[in-house]
């Protein structure tokens, strides 16, 4: 926890950011050291899904709230960002009209519907990849957790929430592209997508975003706030006796950890060129959890090393074995429960006695964190029924 | 439902015509107990005698079908939830320690710490030197000064209850409710314990679930007790012990 700690996480990313750059950018692509477009794409492909991690690691991993539909306030980010990008093809699309996106003018739609004004600005988009999320979590949280709903019930409302979002994306007369989304664009504040320089100057801003991320993630557990958060996790019924109301220290970190979720998605739609429903599976989210877990749960500098590290792997297998990644995805969840429970981080840290907001060795991790949310609801419904 | 007499000025705690029913069963029967400013009351019973709903009901984590529950002059606790009512002064121990485990024992009592509890003034807090001066004090009378930085996870069992009352001293609470503080203590823990209970009750009001009869002497108190949620007999322990109706559901067993 010194000073120095706080800084070499931030530090390494930019660092490592800045040297692919230079080396896509400053060396011939016949040099031995030349890095690809398509690594600098990884690498910022990568960063975005850090950002996801570092979300989900501010809830599950601090307030205790194993969230399975973290990805859907990724993807709304990352719609607020294709929408802008739809509009600035303007009169490039298929059908040369500046007025309405190609997906529109297919449908027979004759004007651009309410919710799409705006999106023409980049600063509007941005800000609504922030505000949509953030809303989203805001109303969602405020129910749940007024309601005291918790533990695998919660778990379950998250990853409904991001499936009914799933469904709706998937229809047309939503008027976000259905089925085929959005795809195809040209240019992001007027510099065109494909190039190499704009691709490697989205990779660095999402280097600092995700470095900037980490900074805010740092300083709000190192608060008081962070503390009560911890306290929560490990025995919400003290804080609650103590005088604290869990419920909106939830919602607090749970609508940041959405609108962070959000820039992730903005920054990763104009580097992948494509934002679809599939962006809300379920399972996209679950995995999300896995790269917490592996990275190590209740460590900011974990989060960001298990998003990189189980996306590497996965690049890397699904060019080598295509269909054996959700095989390897679920064996590696399921070895990381077992033989590393603290994930990676967690386990270097281990020895550490004064880091302490790691989760302690007593409280379970990954799927046995599960089991034991589902045991403590057991055992509280009883405690609340049972007579003395 | 014909009005009691309403508590007077020196009662900190006034329970009256209280019914709480689960699924059917009576968990609470016309339950009425008074509890004087300053006292430290013990409450014993058998199994399902109503003692942890009672401790529910007076800290807002159930609400009773029907009764008064009243705080100090006029406080009525049954429209209130846990944290309203813990800060108006009522700390709950909890017969499992539940302590957090993962701060070390020096933030579980800054935590504690009466103060500020909403999320806009912790996420700016800065600790304060007075704060430091009443943990420092806290740890002192826990006898927990030099285990200050580790985690609380790493202490004993018999090192968490009492960092525990810790926190409920650090709350700065009027009344105390503790559930069983000595189960799974060795002797000279529950001895200590005693000790710690007395002091603390020399400013605070105490109410005390125990199991454990040797402890209840040890704390030489009125004693109440109850079955199937309502109060069977109330008086010294030697009164209650030789109450035949005691003896007959609870002690003679």
């Amino acid at each position: 926890m010194t000073r120095l700690s706080f800084t070499v996480t931030p530090v390494i990313i930019i660092v490592v950011a800045a040297i692919l750059a230079i080396l896509n950018l400053g060396t011939p692509a016949t040099s031995a050291l030349h890095v690809s477009d398509f690594v600098v794409g990884l690498a910022g492909k990568y960063l975005c899904y850090a950002m996801l991690a570092l979300a989900v690691d501010l809830v599950w991993g601090f307030a205790g709230i194993l969230t399975l539909g973290h990805a859907a306030f990724f993807a709304l980010g990352g719609y607020a960002m294709g929408m802008y990008l739809t509009r600035e093809i303007g009169a490039r699309g298929v059908y040369a009209n500046a007025q309405l996106p190609d997906f529109m003018i297919f449908l027979g739609w004759k004007n651009l519907p309410w919710y799409w004004h705006g999106f023409a600005h980049f600063p509007f988009a941005i800000v609504m990849a922030l505000i949509v999320p953030g809303v989203l979590a805001a109303i969602f949280g405020f129910f749940a957790f007024r309601s005291r709903v918790g533990g695998v019930y919660l778990s379950i409302i998250t990853q409904a929430l991001t499936y009914a979002l799933l469904l709706a994306f998937f229809r047309n007369d939503m008027g976000f592209g259905g089925n085929n989304g959005m795809t195809d664009f040209k240019d992001i504040l007027g510099a065109p997508i494909g190039r190499s320089s704009t691709g490697t100057a989205l990779m660095v801003i999402s280097a600092i975003c995700t470095a900037l991320a980490y900074i805010g993630a740092r300083w709000l557990t190192g608060s008081r706030f962070g503390k009560v958060m911890v306290a929560m996790r490990d025995a919400e019924s003290r804080t609650r006796f103590l005088g604290y109301r869990p419920e909106y220290y939830k919602l607090v970190v749970w609508t940041l950890s959405a609108m962070l979720a959000g820039i992730g998605g903005a920054l990763y739609v104009p580097q992948v060129g494509i934002i679809n429903p599939s962006e809300f599976a379920p399972a996209n989210s679950i995995e999300a959890v896995i790269w917490v877990a592996v990275g190590g749960r209740g460590t900011l500098s974990g989060a960001i090393l298990g998003a990189v590290l189980v996306n590497l792997g996965k690049t890397i297998l699904t060019g080598a074995l295509p269909g054996a990644w959700l095989y390897a995805l679920g064996g590696l969840f399921i070895l990381v429960t077992i033989f590393l429970p603290r994930g990676i981080v967690g386990s270097l840290r281990r020895k550490n006695a004064r880091d302490a907001i790691l989760p302690t060795s007593d409280e379970p991790q990954g799927i046995a964190a599960i089991d034991s949310v589902q045991a403590d609801l057991r055992e509280s419904g009883a405690e609340m029924e049972k007579p003395a | 439902m014909n009005q009691p007499i309403g508590p007077t000025s020196d009662t900190i705690l006034y329970l009256s015509g209280v019914n709480k029913t689960f699924d059917g069963f009576r968990a609470i029967n016309n339950l009425s107990i008074t509890l004087d400013r300053g006292e430290m009351r013990a409450v014993i019973g058998p199994n399902g005698a109503g003692k942890s709903t009672m401790m529910d009901i007076i800290t807002g984590k159930t609400r009773p079908d029907a009764g008064r529950v009243v705080f100090g002059a006029s406080t009525d606790l049954t429209r209130m939830d846990e944290p309203a009512i813990a800060s108006l002064g009522i700390g709950r121990k909890f017969q499992k320690p539940t302590v957090f485990e993962s701060h070390t024992v020096w933030d579980n009592l800054l935590l504690a710490l009466a103060g500020d509890r909403r999320a806009r003034f912790t996420l700016r807090a800065r600790r304060t030197a007075a704060e430091t001066e009443k943990v420092e004090a806290l740890l002192e009378t826990i006898r927990l000064t030099s285990h200050r930085n580790r985690l609380a996870a790493n202490l004993s069992h018999g090192q968490k209850q009492w960092l525990e009352i810790g926190m409920l001293l650090a709350q700065d609470p009027q009344l105390l409710l503790v559930d069983e503080p000595v189960a799974g203590m060795t002797d000279s823990e529950t001895e200590q314990t005693a000790h710690l209970l007395r002091d603390i009750n020399r400013t605070r009001s105490v109410v005390v679930v125990e199991h454990d009869m040797a402890f209840v002497r040890a704390l030489g108190v009125k004693v109440t007790v109850l079955h199937e949620g309502s109060v069977l007999s109330e008086g010294t322990l030697d009164h209650v012990s030789a109450d035949p109706r005691v003896i007959d559901v609870y002690l003679g067993r």
